[in-house]
């Protein structure tokens, strides 16, 4: 598979490519020529150099934004909520937008803050959380990953895109939301970051100017995860985690899309089993003849048994969705924020090496300088490494127990539907055995 | 006045064969006048000598009962009733002569016996009480007696008093004599002229009295005219009675002993019963039936008075009036000859159900015989029965899928025209069967003979359990002989049959076009009834396919034709669950937290079983509703074709099912219109027959006037004879589909609560599941 099957461009995306420093735009340029994706590439082309003018303009702003952004970071304040009691309580769809109402109880005594975010938000949050500076390591966390941008209206597509998530009344969205955010406030290096504050507190909605950075995310890792990934590791224990990583992944992907299957099909029966019952309704005819009676009240009470059918499906889907399902796409989403971990490591691995060599073969001249960016450089792999390690233990405890707690949830859910359902079943027998 | 008697026995005054009756029983009784009146004399003598004259209530009766008899008796009769009428009255006390009055002791004889030991059982059954027993006399007595002046009364009932006190066998004559004058009596209610009890009884016994009285021996009235409901009443009920009190009757009359408490009932309905169901007489009857109450009360009052009887009469009148007229409500039912008949066919019915028809027939191990194309499927049909109709109690025979047809098509030809729905095979499947003989034995195939064994299983019970269907022979000959003659017009079906098909369903189509103007709204609406049925049948079947395709695997388009031929594709959700379970396994080996990794597989052996039992529960969606609402079409289809024959021609490439039902069956309400048609063309014919008769006589052609008249009376013959027909076609459609919608909610119902009781096992089975799988879950750590 190609690099240029994975990422889709469009031209606002490029633009934030070429805001990034790290790719240099003649790459880009020829990047771009081989995208597979954009029928109008050469138009794009034309727009990526007239943006590129503008490029510069942009860039200024953006510094300028740092720079706010690194004195909100010194403040390095505590967040002043409890991580754990965040909730994303409502949602309200306004034309394209969904809106969620995001609650959470103070340290300080007695009270919530309710505020309003949108998916914009998060992605403000998230981005500035990606873009700390000043954080030792920052690299080597793994970010909790973020779901991806709910599509209101297009359903078929949103839940292709969305998988669990996309399902419900946006009830698995707003969990997954609320699951973020509650992983970045427990976060011992997240949680630092004043913007979570701002996020979680702030009246004014924080992230409405657009930062369309997460493509360089996407971009930057797509870019070079083709050339990197088989990069030997150093280190054995990154090697291995990389590898199981890779598998995991794909399985847990599996997994996901098989059960997501699973849930759709017993979304289709419970669908059936209602229409089912609603015809069963049209056999109902009034007369005096007993015998139609008779049958009209078989009918009746057949639709009742083939209602609490669906009843039972259906909630045997929702538990399906909201445990299991919702479990296994965060460990999904995890995974893969781990993978991104992981490449970030690899790439700054890479980058050390070329350091090293460059300070092999600098001449003398040249020689100081580079040393100490190969020392820079090595700084900062270690402190990668170091806190990548901390979050990968972390992050294998923290995933067994949430993988426990959704098949718990899960098999404890089911049990009661089942129970329940055996109940109602047994009462629908014994009704038609004392009719008969 | 006699004709009127003689007419009142016949419970059906108003029916048209009554007419034809009547006349015969007038020619008839011209000739027994004489005698009759002679007879009347002698009956008369005794009782009557004392009696003074009942004018006023008789007077009322001969106009009363003039009214019915003048269309029919106008001419003939007029005259001679009134001649009787005046002899009745007036020379009431006229000579009897004794031979006559043994005569008539002779005629009654049994009845005589029968009667006295009516007494008899009265006075066994309630504790042996004088005062009873002479009470039930003068009830039997009061009954029968309107005319009964006072005196009259007491000559008689002394006697009675007399037979039921002394309990000794009344050897003399005059007991004999008033039992006589009881039983004249009896008959006489019966006829509803107690009155003129001579008058009535000398027909009453000459036409049927002496056939049902002193025929009795013989039982069959062999010469008895009429075949009306009062000839077969007679019958049942007195036909074994009778014949048991005959037997002693005959050798000793006087004996009393205990008689059979039967013996006595059936001559009390019957009193009732006659009277009942003679609703025109019944304004005159009631008179002397002491229905009316003053005029009863009355002679109830006299009578008992007279007797000082002891007992509680007011209990007895009380008994004595509502009984009859219980009985003439109950009867008054029967009176008209529709619902008579439907009666008929309900307590017939009823009498079906009530024993259980104790066959079961299975249908098992099928196999496959030859091969290549000419290789063809064996199914064992094992049947059980106590039925004594069957040489054996359990019999095993082998049977191919053409041999199903076969039977269909016997049982079709032989019973839909008269209006029974026979029950449709499974239609011939040439897809699933080729593939069959293709040879390959995948899971498909062997879902397709899963099924079609299924449907021939329940389609032979659906047979066998149908009452009529039961007798036939083919039938018996199919679940005992060994070798059946191949079935060969079946085979037709699958290639050359089309062609035939085709015409056929054109038939049906240009049927269509006949309009029949639906006399009864019965059928009117069971038809609209059974057509709605049928669609919201195919509805439900197309969800619950594609409930089951749900569960089941594939889209639905393409399954619902695949499947119709060659069984179902393994479920969609157990299709999905499988897939699941095997990736879940897959998540645990990679898994590295060995706890973990253990539930996951864990979780996989979960979803394994799950998987399994989401194929059981698709199994069970399919042959618990779409198989029994399939069957359903199936059955509304012999039921109607009209419908399907519509939609036949259009869709008979597609839907095989159509196709068979319009093809080889005829729906059981188009065998009524056809019935109903063929009379309407014997009408119009008859119509045309009489129109050239007329002309001919208008034209003076005498020798062609007899041809005419001849055509005339064949056709006419011909109009009843199909009337008839029509007529026991609707009773017997009637019939079925009552039957078949009794059936359909006892099948719905039963296949429900296996439905139920599968869905509930699989829940409990799910429960025990996720119970076993709740600790994996909780010790990963």
């Amino acid at each position: 598979m190609s690099l240029w099957d994975r990422v889709h461009f469009d031209p606002e995306d490029i633009l934030c490519l070429l805001s990034s420093r790290r790719l240099k735009h003649k790459q880009t340029k020829d990047h771009f020529s081989f995208c597979a994706f954009c029928s109008a590439r050469k138009e794009d082309l034309n727009r990526i150099s007239f943006y590129k003018s503008r490029e510069k303009l942009s860039l200024k702003e953006q510094i300028k934004g740092l720079k706010m952004m690194e004195e909100v970071n010194e403040e390095t304040s505590v967040l002043s909520v409890h991580g754990h009691t965040i909730k994303v309580t409502e949602v309200s769809q306004d034309g394209d937008t969904l809106t969620f109402i995001i609650v959470s109880q103070k340290l300080s005594g007695t009270g919530e803050y309710h505020v309003d975010r949108t998916y914009d938000d998060f992605e403000w949050l998230q981005q500035h959380l990606f873009s700390q500076e000043g954080v030792p390591g920052i690299q080597g966390v793994i970010f909790p990953p973020l779901p991806a941008r709910p599509q209101v209206n297009a359903s078929v597509k949103a839940i292709k895109q969305l998988g669990f998530l996309g399902l419900g009344e946006w009830q698995p969205y707003c969990k997954a939301l609320e699951t973020f955010l509650r992983q970045v406030a427990v976060h011992s290096i997240l949680s630092k970051n004043k913007a979570v504050e701002v996020f979680l507190t702030s009246t004014e909605p924080p992230g409405r100017q657009k930062v369309r950075r997460n493509i360089f995310n996407r971009l930057s890792q797509a870019v070079e995860e083709m050339r990197k990934e088989g990069h030997k590791d150093v280190d054995e224990f990154f090697q291995t985690e990389r590898d199981h990583n890779l598998v995991l992944t794909g399985h847990t992907r599996m997994a996901g899309e098989k059960f997501l299957d699973v849930v759709l099909t017993e979304q289709k029966i419970a669908v059936a089993c209602g229409h089912f019952a609603a015809a069963l309704h049209l056999c109902v005819e009034n007369g005096e003849d007993p015998e139609k009676r008779a049958f009209s009240r078989v009918c009746v009470k057949l639709s009742e048994v083939f209602d609490s059918i669906k009843k039972n499906m259906m909630s045997v889907a929702v538990n399906d969705m909201n445990t299991l399902g919702l479990g296994l796409d965060l460990d999904l989403r995890t995974q893969e924020a781990e993978k991104e971990m992981l490449f970030r490591r690899t790439c700054k691995l890479v980058e050390l090496e070329n350091a090293r060599k460059n300070a092999e073969k600098a001449k003398p001249v040249k020689k100081n300088a580079m040393e100490e960016v190969k020392k820079a450089a090595e700084e900062e792999f270690e402190q990668i490494c170091k806190v990548a390690k901390q979050e990968i233990v972390h992050l294998s405890q923290d995933r067994v127990g949430m993988v426990q707690k959704s098949l718990i949830q899960w098999c404890e859910q089911q049990l009661q539907t089942a129970k329940e359902g055996a109940d109602v079943f047994n009462q629908h027998l014994q009704a038609f055995k004392a009719m008969a | 006045m006699a004709t009127s008697s003689e007419r009142s026995p016949p419970p059906f005054p108003d029916s048209e064969d009554q007419d034809a009756l009547d006349s015969e029983v007038v020619r008839g009784r011209d000739s027994d006048e004489d005698d009759g009146d002679e007879l009347f004399m002698s009956a008369a003598n005794t009782p009557m000598a004392k009696t003074e004259s009942p004018s006023p209530p008789r007077s009322e009766f001969a106009d009363l009962m003039r009214n019915p008899l003048i269309e029919p008796l106008s001419s003939s009769t007029n005259k001679p009733s009134s001649e009787l009428f005046e002899d009745l009255t007036n020379d009431a006390a006229g000579e009897a002569s004794a031979e006559e009055l043994d005569e008539f002791v002779d005629l009654l004889g049994s009845k005589a016996a029968a009667q006295r030991k009516e007494v008899d059982v009265t006075v066994e059954t309630a504790a042996v009480d004088k005062g009873e027993t002479s009470h039930g006399a003068t009830d039997l007595l009061a009954d029968g007696e309107t005319r009964s002046a006072s005196e009259q009364e007491a000559t008689s009932a002394a006697p009675v008093m007399d037979l039921g006190g002394s309990q000794q066998p009344p050897a003399s004559a005059k007991v004999t004599d008033h039992m006589e004058y009881l039983l004249s009596c009896l008959p006489a209610t019966a006829t509803s002229d107690a009155q003129q009890p001579g008058g009535a009884v000398v027909d009453l016994f000459d036409d049927e009295g002496s056939d049902i009285f002193t025929g009795a021996p013989s039982t069959k009235p062999a010469k008895q005219p009429q075949k009306s409901l009062f000839g077969d009443a007679d019958e049942d009920l007195f036909g074994e009675p009778l014949g048991a009190v005959s037997k002693k009757a005959a050798g000793k009359e006087q004996k009393e002993k205990s008689v059979p408490a039967s013996a006595g009932e059936p001559a009390h309905v019957f009193t009732k019963e006659a009277v009942g169901t003679v609703p025109n007489a019944r304004a005159v009857n009631s008179k002397t039936n002491g229905i009316p109450p003053e005029e009863d009360s009355d002679i109830f009052s006299e009578a008992t008075v007279e007797l000082s009887l002891d007992s509680p009469r007011s209990e007895r009148r009380k008994d004595a009036t509502t009984k009859p007229s219980a009985s003439t409500s109950a009867s008054a039912s029967l009176a008209k000859p529709q619902s008579v008949a439907v009666e008929e066919l309900e307590e017939e019915e009823e009498e079906e159900l009530e024993d259980k028809f104790d066959v079961y027939v299975s249908v098992k191990d099928p196999e496959k015989i030859g091969d290549g194309m000419n290789a063809y499927m064996a199914y064992k049909v094992s049947t059980q029965t106590s039925l004594p109709m069957f040489r054996n109690k359990t019999f095993t025979v082998r049977r191919r899928f053409s041999d199903f047809l076969g039977l269909y098509e016997k049982l079709s030809e032989k019973h839909g025209p008269s209006g029974l729905i026979v029950p449709p095979p499974p239609e011939k499947n040439l897809l699933g069967m080729t593939k069959m003989k293709v040879g390959k034995e995948d899971s498909s195939s062997a879902d397709f003979l899963e099924r079609r064994r299924g449907a021939l299983e329940r389609y032979l019970q659906r047979v066998v359990s149908h009452p009529m269907l039961l007798q036939d022979p083919d039938v018996r000959e199919f679940l005992e002989k060994e070798e059946l003659p191949r079935a060969v017009s079946t085979q037709a079906l699958s290639g050359a049959g089309f062609l035939k098909m085709l015409n056929k369903a054109s038939d049906a189509v240009s049927k269509m076009t006949i309009k029949m103007n639906e006399s009864d709204v019965w059928f009117e609406e069971k038809l609209q009834e059974v057509e709605s049925a049928d669609q919201q049948f195919r509805k439900l079947h197309a969800l619950v396919e594609s409930l089951v395709v749900h569960r089941k695997g594939k889209d639905f388009v393409v399954s619902v034709t695949v499947t119709r031929s060659c069984g179902f594709p393994p479920p969609e959700l157990s299709l999905n669950t499988a897939s699941f379970a095997k990736s879940a396994a897959m998540l645990g080996s990679a898994e590295d937290n060995t706890a973990l990794s253990r539930a996951l597989s864990q979780l996989a052996e979960v979803e394994d079983k799950m998987e399994q039992l989401h194929q059981d529960q698709a199994a069970n969606d399919t042959f618990s509703f779409a198989e029994m609402i399939a069957d359903f079409i199936r059955l509304l289809g012999a039921v109607r074709v009209r419908q399907e024959t519509r939609h036949g021609t259009k869709r008979c490439l597609e839907a095989p099912v159509t196709l068979m039902a319009s093809a080889s069956s005829q729906g059981t309400f188009d065998q009524r219109m056809k019935a109903w048609q063929r009379w309407q063309d014997a009408q119009a014919m008859l119509q045309k027959k009489r129109e050239t008769e007329a002309k001919l006589l208008w034209a003076n052609k005498p020798d062609k006037l007899q041809l005419a008249k001849e055509e005339i009376a064949e056709w006419e013959a011909k109009v009843t004879q199909y009337e008839r027909d029509f007529d026991r076609v609707s009773a017997t459609v009637r019939k079925e589909v009552v039957r078949f919608e009794k059936e359909k909610t006892k099948n719905f119902k039963r296949q429900i609560i296996v439905y139920l009781e599968s869905l509930l096992q699989s829940q409990q089975q799910l429960i025990k599941y996720w119970e076993a799988f709740l600790p994996e879950a909780k010790a990963i750590a």
